[in-house]
C-alpha cells in the first residue's frame, strides 16, 4: 500500500450497516480505496462531505471511532509473468505462501475494448465432449456459462474443458466456492501437470461475501495482461457467478437502492455485461474466453440472474441426468453456443451444421414419442425408432464422458441415422446425404 | 457567458452539481477530471442542485470538480459522409479512436471535413426556401444526399447566392439565404439537431401501405411489414432475435439501413463489421456497408449513452427521410434502453413503477415509435422510416412493462417462441401469436394487388387458418392418441407441418434459402396451398406421416436450389408426382 507523507486519518464514522460505513471526509475520489481499522473498503457514494464506503470484509465489530485512511487509488493488481502458477485472494494477495508479485500495478475493471478493434472469433476450442463440440461448438473469445443446479458436476466438466482446450493460461476466479471444490481444482490442475499455466483468484465460502465482487475484475485484469501484452490465449473460469450477483444484491440493498426483479439491483445487466464482455479476440492474436457457472435454483432460468446472464453471454450449456442411460449429458435442447456457426462446417467438416440440426430434431421427435408413451398411447414404428436412436445418441455422443474429435462425432451420427432412419426422414441436403450416408 | 458549476455528490454515474446560473433540462455539460472532460446530461433540476447522468465511468471524480454547461442539448451532426460509419451512442466515430481500448473523455467530430463532395445546386438565386428545402445534392455512396436548409431555421428565406456545381468540403459555405428583415445566413452542408426532438419537416403522414420486402418468408408472406411501419420482435434469449434482425437488415429493400446495437453483445456488432463490407445488397448488388450506418453502444459501454444511442439513430433516420429516402432502423434491444432508464430512475430515487421501471416508460416508448412512419414532404416526395425493435423480456415473460408498452404502439408483432427454438424450427416466430396489422389495411391490399396476381391476402389467411387448425388437432392427438382421432385429423396436422417446414422455416445460414424474393414466395405459397387444398385418401394414420414427410423433403430441397433452375424444376415435378399418388 502506498503511504503518503501526510495521510489524513478520520476517526468518526456516522453510520454503519452490514456492508457499508459512512463518514464525513473531503477531497475523496469516487471508487477510491480506504482502510477501516485495516479492513479494505471502497467509496461507493459521495454526497457533499458524506462519503459511503463498501467494506469488503463486512462491518462486524467496526467501532464508530475506527481509523479510516483513504489510499488515493482504486483496486489494482500487480501484473507480470510471475502471476503464473500462483493462488491469490480477492485483493490479489498471495495465499499460497509464495512471495509478493513484482510488476506493474494496473487498475482492475479497466476500460472496454473499442468494438471496431475486436476481431471476429474464429478459432474452434475442441473439448472432445460431443455435447459441446458437435452441438454447441465453442470458439475462442466466446463467453458462455454452465446453467446448472448445485448438485450437478459442472466444476468437473469445466475442469475437463479447461485442460483439453489448449489454452496458454487458465485463470480461475472462484466466488463462494466451497473449500472442497477449491481443493478439487487445485488437485486436478496439479495432477495434470499444468499448474504453471494456472492463475487463481479465490474467494471461498469461508471468506466474506462482499470480497467476491473483486474476483472477476482481478481474474480478467490478469487475463488482459496475458492476452494483450503476451498475445496469449487465455481461458477464464468463473464459478459461481450466482454468488457474485448475490453479493451485488447485498451491497445495493444496504445502500437503500430500489430492487428490481428477484431483489436484484436494477443495474444487474450492466454489472454482469461489464464482466462477460471482457471476452474478446484481439487483433494481435491474444484472446480471452470466459467459461462461467451460474447455479440455478430448481432449474429456474427465469430468475433474474440466469435470465440477465443469458442475454449477455453467447449461449449457455445445460447438464442433465439422462435416466435412460444413467449418465449426465449436455442437454441438446436448452444448450446453445451462439458462435458455433463461425466454426461449424468451416473449421470442421462441411456436413457439421446440418448433421447437428437433424440429430437434435430427431432427438426432439424422440422426446415427443416419450411423452406419448408416458401418456399410455401406442407408438408408431417411427416413434419406436426415434426412441432407440435417442438412446444411442445420448450414450455415444451426448454423455459428458465422451472424448473424441469432431470428424469421429459426425461419422458416428451418420452411422446412427443409417441404423435407425431412411434418408428422407432426416431432412438433410441431398448432396450431403449422397456423400456421407452410411 | 455559459453557466458553470461544481460537483457536489456522486453515486455511480449520477452526479449532483451546484450551479451558478441558468441551466435547461437535458442540457449537456462537461465535468473536468484532470485533463479529461466527461460529458453528462441534465436529468433533473432541484433548486441549486442539478442532477446529471455522466456518459462515462465516474471513477476518480471528486466533490468540487468543475463543470461547464454547453448551452445545448445532446445533438448529432448531420451531413454527407454519415453512411458506412461506425458510431458510438454519442456519434463518435469509433474508427477514428486510437488504441484497442476506449479512452474515457475521448470525443471526435463525426464527419470527414477534408473530403471533397461533388455538389450540384438544386435552387437558384431568388428562390424562396424554408427549413428542409433541398438546395443541393451530393452523391453519397450512390444515394442522392440532399443538402437541406437547416431544420431549425424558421420562416421563409430567399436564396441570395448559391455556389456553382463542383467539389466542396462539407464546411464550405455553399449558399447564403436572406430572411424578411434582410439578415444573411451562410449555409454549409452540415447542420446539428438535438436528438430528443423529432424532426418534423413533412406535410402529412398517411397510413403506411407499401410492402417492405425482407426476403424472410415468415414476415413477407405471413405478417408483412411496410415502408414506414413499426414492428417489434420480443423473445427470450436464444430464440434468434439477433439472427432475424441481421437477416432483415441485410435483405430489406431499403435505401438506408441504420442499426442501433443498444446494450447488446460486442461480438454481434463485430459480425456486422466483418460481414457488411463483404456482403452484397440483394437489390442493388452493391456492398451492404455502403448503405449502412451502425450505432454501436454495446453492453459494456457506458449505460447513459445506451439511451442516447437509440435517439441518435432515430435522428439520423429522420434526416435521411427528409431527403425522400426509404430508411430502415433496427434497434437491438430496446429493453436495454429501458433498463438504462431504470438504472437512472432508481439512482434519482424516483418512485418506481412496475418492475422498478420509471412510471412514464410506456409513454417514452410510445413517443419514440411514433417518430417512425411514411411521410409526404413539402415537395410532394415521400420518405419513410421503418422501425423494428427487439425486446428482451425478463424471463421470457411477455407480461412485462417493456413488451406491454411496445405492444401498444408497434403494428407488427413477431413473437419468438422458446418451444420452436428448442425444436430448431427457425426463425422461431410463432405463426399464430404473431400479427401484422398492415395486412388488414385496404391500402395495403390495393398495393399488393399491383405486385401479386390473384387473391394473395385470402391465401395468406387460409394458410393461417390451416396452421391454427393444425395446432388444435395436435393438441387433440396429444390427448386422445394417434388412433383416437379420425385419419383426416392427421392429414390436417401434416398440412400445417408442410406450411411450417416449407414456408415458415428458413435457413438463415444457407446462401439461397436465406433470401426469398417476393416472386419466389408467391410461387412457394401457391404450391403449398395447392397441396393443402387437396383431399387425400389414406387407409390409416400411419401412412399420413410417411407421405407428408416425403412431400416436405422434396419441397425443402427446392428451398435450397436456385429458383427455376433444372434441379428446382426436378423437385417441383417430384412434388407434383407425389401429390398425384394420394390425391382423391
Amino acid at each position: 500500500m502506498a503511504t503518503k507523507a501526510f495521510q489524513k486519518i478520520y476517526t468518526k464514522i456516522n453510520q454503519i450497516t452490514k456492508a457499508t460505513c459512512s463518514l464525513k471526509a473531503t477531497g475523496i475520489s469516487n471508487e477510491e480505496l480506504a482502510t477501516i481499522n485495516g479492513r479494505l473498503a471502497q467509496v461507493v457514494k459521495i454526497m457533499g462531505e458524506e462519503v459511503t464506503l463498501q467494506v469488503f470484509g463486512g462491518t462486524e465489530g467496526i467501532p464508530t471511532d475506527a481509523e479510516v485512511i483513504f489510499l488515493g487509488k482504486t483496486p489494482a493488481l500487480k501484473v507480470s509473468d510471475q502471476l503464473a502458477g500462483r493462488f491469490f485472494n480477492a485483493f490479489g494477495e498471495p495465499i499460497d505462501g509464495g512471495p509478493e508479485i513484482e510488476g506493474e500495478e494496473v487498475e482492475i475493471g479497466g476500460p472496454s475494448v473499442n468494438p471496431v478493434r475486436r476481431k471476429q472469433p474464429s478459432e474452434l476450442i475442441a473439448t472432445g465432449i460431443a455435447g459441446i463440440d458437435l452441438n454447441n461448438t465453442l470458439v475462442s473469445g466466446q463467453k458462455i456459462p454452465f446453467f446448472a443446479d448445485p448438485d450437478q458436476p459442472y466444476n468437473q466438466v469445466m475442469a475437463n474443458v479447461a485442460l483439453r482446450a489448449e489454452a496458454d493460461k487458465i485463470i480461475l476466479g472462484g466466488m463462494g466456492l466451497t473449500n472442497d471444490d477449491y481443493l478439487y481444482f487445485k488437485n486436478v490442475f496439479n495432477n495434470a501437470g499444468v499448474l504453471d499455466r494456472i492463475v487463481s483468484f479465490m474467494n471461498t465460502t469461508e471468506n466474506p461475501p462482499v470480497e467476491r465482487l473483486l474476483i472477476p475484475d482481478m481474474a480478467l485484469t490478469a487475463a488482459e495482461y496475458f492476452a494483450v501484452e503476451k498475445n496469449q490465449k487465455v481461458l477464464v473460469l468463473l464459478t459461481d457467478m450466482t454468488s457474485y450477483a448475490d453479493a451485488l444484491a447485498i451491497v445495493s440493498n444496504r445502500m437503500d437502492q430500489i430492487p428490481s426483479k428477484d431483489s436484484m439491483p436494477g443495474s444487474l445487466y450492466s454489472d454482469l455485461a461489464k464482466i462477460y464482455e471482457k471476452a474478446v479476440q484481439f487483433p494481435a492474436g491474444g484472446s480471452i474466453t470466459i467459461i462461467a457457472v451460474t447455479t440455478l435454483s430448481g432449474g429456474d432460468i427465469t430468475h433474474a440472474i440466469p435470465d440477465n446472464t443469458g442475454y449477455i453471454t453467447e449461449g449457455q450449456l445445460f447438464l442433465r441426468r439422462d435416466s435412460d442411460i444413467g449418465k449426465v449429458i449436455v442437454d441438446p435442447f436448452r444448450s446453445l453456443s451462439r458462435l458455433k456457426q463461425l466454426v461449424a462446417g468451416k473449421k470442421t467438416r462441411e456436413d457439421h451444421p446440418q448433421v447437428m440440426n437433424a440429430a437434435v430434431r430427431l432427438y426432439a421427435d424422440a422426446a415427443n414419442a416419450k411423452t406419448k408413451l408416458e401418456n399410455g398411447f401406442d407408438l408408431t414404428n417411427y416413434d419406436e425408432r426415434t426412441l432407440s436412436f435417442a438412446k444411442d445418441y445420448a450414450d455415444q455422443l451426448l454423455a459428458i464422458d465422451v472424448n473424441i474429435d469432431t470428424t469421429k462425432m459426425l461419422d458416428l451420427t451418420w452411422g446412427l441415422f443409417a441404423e435407425h432412419f431412411k434418408p428422407e426422414e432426416v431432412n438433410i441436403k441431398q448432396e450431403l446425404v449422397e456423400k456421407y450416408w452410411k | 457567458m455559459s453557466t458553470k458549476g461544481k460537483v457536489k455528490g456522486i453515486i455511480s454515474n449520477l452526479v449532483t452539481i451546484g450551479v451558478d446560473g441558468p441551466v435547461s433540462q437535458n442540457e449537456i455539460c462537461y465535468i473536468s477530471l484532470g485533463d479529461e472532460k466527461l460529458m453528462a446530461e441534465v436529468l433533473k433540476v432541484a433548486g441549486e442542485n442539478v442532477y446529471a447522468q455522466v456518459f462515462e465511468s465516474t471513477r476518480g471524480l471528486k466533490v468540487g470538480n468543475d463543470v461547464e454547461f454547453a448551452g445545448h442539448m445532446l445533438e448529432v451532426t448531420l451531413g454527407p459522409g454519415l453512411l458506412s460509419r461506425n458510431y458510438d451512442g454519442l456519434q463518435n466515430d469509433l474508427d477514428k479512436l486510437t488504441g484497442v481500448f476506449l479512452k474515457r473523455g475521448e470525443y471526435n467530430y463525426p464527419l470527414d471535413t477534408e473530403k471533397l463532395w461533388q455538389f450540384k445546386p438544386l435552387v437558384q438565386v431568388g428562390d424562396q426556401v424554408e427549413a428542409a428545402t433541398w438546395i443541393g445534392e451530393v452523391d453519397e455512396n450512390h444515394q442522392p444526399h440532399k443538402i437541406m436548409v437547416p431544420f431549425n431555421m424558421e420562416g421563409v428565406y430567399t436564396v441570395k447566392s448559391i455556389v456553382a456545381a463542383g467539389e466542396y468540403k462539407i464546411l464550405d459555405n455553399i449558399a447564403i439565404v436572406t430572411d424578411n428583415e434582410g439578415n444573411d445566413y451562410p449555409l454549409t452542408m452540415v447542420q446539428k439537431w438535438p436528438v430528443k426532438q423529432p424532426i418534423n419537416v413533412h406535410v402529412s403522414k398517411p397510413r403506411p401501405f407499401k410492402l417492405l420486402e425482407t426476403g424472410v418468408r415468415t414476415i413477407d408472406t405471413a405478417n408483412p411489414i411496410v415502408e414506414g411501419g413499426t414492428g417489434f420482435i420480443p423473445g427470450p434469449f436464444g430464440t434468434g432475435k439477433t439472427v432475424l434482425q441481421h437477416a432483415i437488415s441485410k435483405q430489406a429493400e431499403a435505401d438506408i439501413v441504420i442499426i442501433a446495437a443498444c446494450g447488446e453483445r460486442a461480438n454481434e456488432v463485430v459480425e456486422i463489421f466483418v460481414e457488411f463490407p463483404e456482403l452484397e445488397d440483394p437489390h442493388t448488388g452493391r456492398k451492404l456497408m455502403e448503405r449502412t450506418i451502425i450505432i454501436a453502444n454495446t453492453s459494456n459501454m457506458p449505460v447513459a449513452s445506451r439511451e442516447a444511442s437509440v435517439y441518435t439513430a432515430m435522428t439520423i433516420a429522420e434526416y435521411y427521410r427528409a431527403m425522400g429516402l426509404k430508411v430502415l432502423l433496427m434497434a437491438d434491444s430496446t429493453s436495454r434502453w429501458a433498463q438504462a432508464l431504470r438504472e437512472m430512475s432508481n439512482r434519482m430515487e424516483e418512485l418506481p413503477g412496475q418492475d422498478a421501471f420509471p412510471m412514464d416508460l410506456s409513454a417514452i416508448i410510445g413517443s419514440f415509435y411514433s417518430r417512425a412512419g411514411f411521410v409526404y414532404l413539402k415537395n410532394k416526395q415521400s420518405g419513410s422510416i421503418t422501425f423494428i425493435g427487439t425486446v428482451s423480456p425478463a424471463g421470457g415473460n411477455l407480461k412485462e412493462p417493456v413488451t406491454e408498452g411496445t405492444k401498444k404502439v408497434a403494428r407488427c408483432f413477431y413473437a419468438l417462441e422458446q418451444a420452436r427454438a428448442d425444436r430448431k424450427r427457425y426463425p422461431a416466430v410463432n405463426p399464430i401469436d404473431s400479427y401484422s396489422k398492415y395486412i388488414e389495411y385496404p391500402e395495403f391490399e390495393d398495393y399488393i394487388k399491383t405486385k401479386i396476381q390473384g387473391d394473395w391476402i385470402g391465401k395468406v389467411n387460409d394458410m393461417k387458418t390451416i396452421l391454427q387448425r393444425g395446432k388444435e388437432v395436435q393438441e387433440q392427438i396429444d390427448i386422445l392418441g394417434d388412433d383416437g382421432v379420425p385419419v383426416e385429423y392427421h392429414v390436417t396436422f401434416w398440412k400445417s407441418e408442410v406450411i411450417d417446414f416449407v414456408i415458415l422455416q428458413q435457413d438463415a445460414f444457407d446462401k439461397i434459402d436465406s433470401v426469398t424474393p417476393l416472386d419466389r414466395q408467391e410461387f412457394m405459397l401457391n404450391l403449398v396451398m395447392d397441396i393443402c387444398n387437396n383431399d387425400y385418401a389414406f387407409d390409416s394414420f400411419l401412412e399420413v406421416m410417411d407421405y407428408f414427410k416425403k412431400v416436405i423433403n422434396s419441397c425443402k430441397q427446392m428451398n435450397y436450389c436456385e429458383f427455376h433452375s433444372d434441379k428446382f424444376e426436378k423437385y417441383v415435378a417430384e412434388v407434383k408426382a407425389i401429390i398425384e399418388e394420394k390425391k382423391k
